[in-house]
């Protein structure tokens, strides 16, 4: 009864917020929605028994895309009014793709079959005895793990292209080097000294201080008719 | 009634009330305490006496500060978005309490000993930043603004290292459980063959929990409070103990990784006559002393240069012992089943 009612209670929460996330005025209220919604997926996921996927999408998706999605989001100058005028105009074109979109669910829906051997495996999702984790690193590092490895390949290659094309040298720019810091020796040197040492003992050459002027010499008369 | 607790769905729900209570309640005293015990230590360091004015040796002063926090007036400044302001304290605040319901004290004692454990504390621990980025956003000021975009640059830059440092723990336990991780500590704990992990461990809860010498999201020579800045009373007085319950849950996540939870440093008479919770909040405070430690003696980071060290030495670093790590145990064939 519990697991029936979380259920519902997530499920409504994440169609709702799904539908703020298109709707709502602000995107930085639709980015805390699209939060909001990855939270209730999470909490689907849990009730299924894939408690692995729920805390991996918490972690990737909300702990880490979505904090870049706001932080974009938020960085952006917007003009409410601007955003909102072309709205009438628009109306229409948006409602037919929408349309097509719908009529091509239903009829991929229409004509949808479960393979015979999918539905097999839908009751019994992962090996008795054996933990999430465990089944999808078996799955995963164990009997597919050529093509993970293509898979990592494929990003890495994305990788060094976002690498290459952010990366540029701009002439005039300073650039800190804390290896050429560290290294260098000569003008400024940082020494530990010991408690009440002087200079001299630790080896610290000085110049010698320039001479003080001496105060000039105030003759001593020994005036008066000073007697010897 | 014990038939009634443990097995009608109402009688568990009861249950599980008391045991949050039976947890949170401490953790709030202890919350309370570690500000008094930090400016207590820190003005030990400083040659100064710190608080010692209410009551016998200023161990009231907590209290005291929470009844003038109450008492304060709630500003919501004119520009900020209403709901949103005061939503970031409560989520940064209700963020560090439900993170410990996955954290077992004692051999069993845990709320919710569940099988991802490790993974859920660190899905929560990487929500926190939510309050702070919500908080400089909502508050509709520069200052909390920058405050937080340097907490989400932060943050990305800790967290791949420390999720490798906690790989790096998982590959010796073979097991997402936390109480499997602190058994798999019988032996040895892993801060003695994972020391360098250990060390990066730490320093990326220091950035995680935004504790010196990396505070920059409220760094306040340069951005006045940073994230908070607008904040006054009950909402600051949440992100407060948000921030030092953090350093508390952030404490006790290293004592299981590393220091073996609950476990005693030798088996033998006089160290196993201690029981477990004991030894567990021990560790949890020399944790604590150490972060108030180093905010004692370090200078802020500069924020480039934190954001160097996180992704020029903490993640090469990290990624390598991980891979030798996964090499020593399969050669020498010590590989958890």
């Amino acid at each position: 009864m519990i697991a029936a009612l979380s259920f519902y209670a997530f499920a409504a929460i994440l169609i709702a917020s799904a539908v703020m996330v298109v709707t709502s005025r602000n995107p930085v209220h639709s980015v805390l929605f699209l939060i909001l919604a990855f939270f209730n997926a999470a909490g689907l996921f849990l009730i299924a028994g894939a408690e692995f996927l729920a805390m991996i999408l918490v972690i990737v998706y909300v702990g880490a895309v979505a904090v870049l999605f706001l932080f974009v989001v938020m960085m952006l100058d917007i003009d409410f009014a601007q955003l909102r005028e072309g709205f009438q105009r628009y109306a229409p074109i948006g409602a037919i793709i929408g349309a097509i979109l719908l009529i091509e669910l239903f009829m991929v829906l229409a004509t949808w079959r479960f393979a015979p051997e999918a539905a097999t495996l839908r009751l019994n999702p992962t090996p008795a005895g054996v933990t999430n984790a465990e089944a999808l690193g078996r799955i995963l590092y164990t009997d597919n793990i050529f093509l993970f490895q293509a898979c990592g390949l494929v990003l890495l290659v994305a990788m060094i292209g976002a690498i290459v094309l952010t990366l540029r040298e701009r002439p005039g720019t300073r650039r800190q080097s804390i290896a050429e810091q560290v290294a260098r020796a000569g003008t400024v040197s940082v020494r530990s000294v010991p408690l009440g040492a002087g200079l001299k003992e630790i080896g610290i050459a000085r110049p010698p201080a320039p001479e003080e002027e001496k105060p000039k010499q105030v003759e001593h008369h020994h005036g008066h008719g000073g007697h010897h | 009634m014990m038939d009634f607790l443990f097995n009608h769905p109402i009688g568990i729900l009861i249950l599980t009330v008391v045991k949050a209570l039976a947890l949170l309640v401490p953790l709030l005293v202890g919350v309370a305490y570690l500000t008094y015990a930090e400016r207590k230590v820190m003005a030990a360091m400083q040659l100064r006496k710190g608080p010692n004015v209410v009551g016998p040796f200023g161990l009231l002063q907590p209290f005291a500060d929470a009844i003038k926090m109450l008492m304060k007036e709630t500003i919501v400044p004119t520009g900020a978005n209403r709901v949103l302001f005061l939503l970031a304290p409560m989520l940064t605040f209700a963020l560090a309490m439900i993170a410990w319901a996955v954290i077992p004290v004692n051999d069993g004692w845990a709320i919710a000993d569940i099988n991802v454990g490790i993974l859920y504390l660190f899905a929560i621990s990487s929500l926190g930043v939510y309050g702070v980025i919500i908080a400089g956003w909502a508050s509709n000021s520069k200052y909390a603004f920058l405050g937080a975009l340097r907490s989400a640059a932060q943050m990305v830059s800790y967290e791949v290292s420390m999720g490798f440092v906690i790989v790096t723990v998982l590959l010796c336990v073979g097991s997402l459980n936390l109480t499997e991780i602190v058994r798999a500590q019988q032996t040895v704990w892993f801060a003695i063959p994972l020391f360098p992990m250990f060390v990066i461990f730490f320093i990326s809860t220091l950035a995680e929990t935004n504790r010196a010498p990396f505070d920059l999201p409220e760094g306040e020579s340069e951005l006045v409070a940073g994230f908070f800045v607008e904040y006054s009373s009950m909402s600051f007085a949440l992100f407060f103990l948000g921030e030092y319950a953090n350093m508390i849950l952030m404490s006790s996540l290293t004592t299981i990784l590393f220091l073996g939870g609950w476990l005693p440093p030798i088996d033998i008479a006089p160290f196993n006559w201690i029981p477990g919770p004991i030894w567990f909040v021990l560790k949890i405070c020399l944790c604590l002393f150490t972060f108030i430690w180093v905010r004692a003696t370090f200078p802020r980071y500069r924020y480039d240069q934190l954001m160097r060290l996180g992704w020029k030495v903490f993640l090469p670093f990290s990624l390598v012992w991980l891979v030798l790590t996964a090499a020593v145990l399969k050669l020498t064939g010590w590989l958890p089943a």
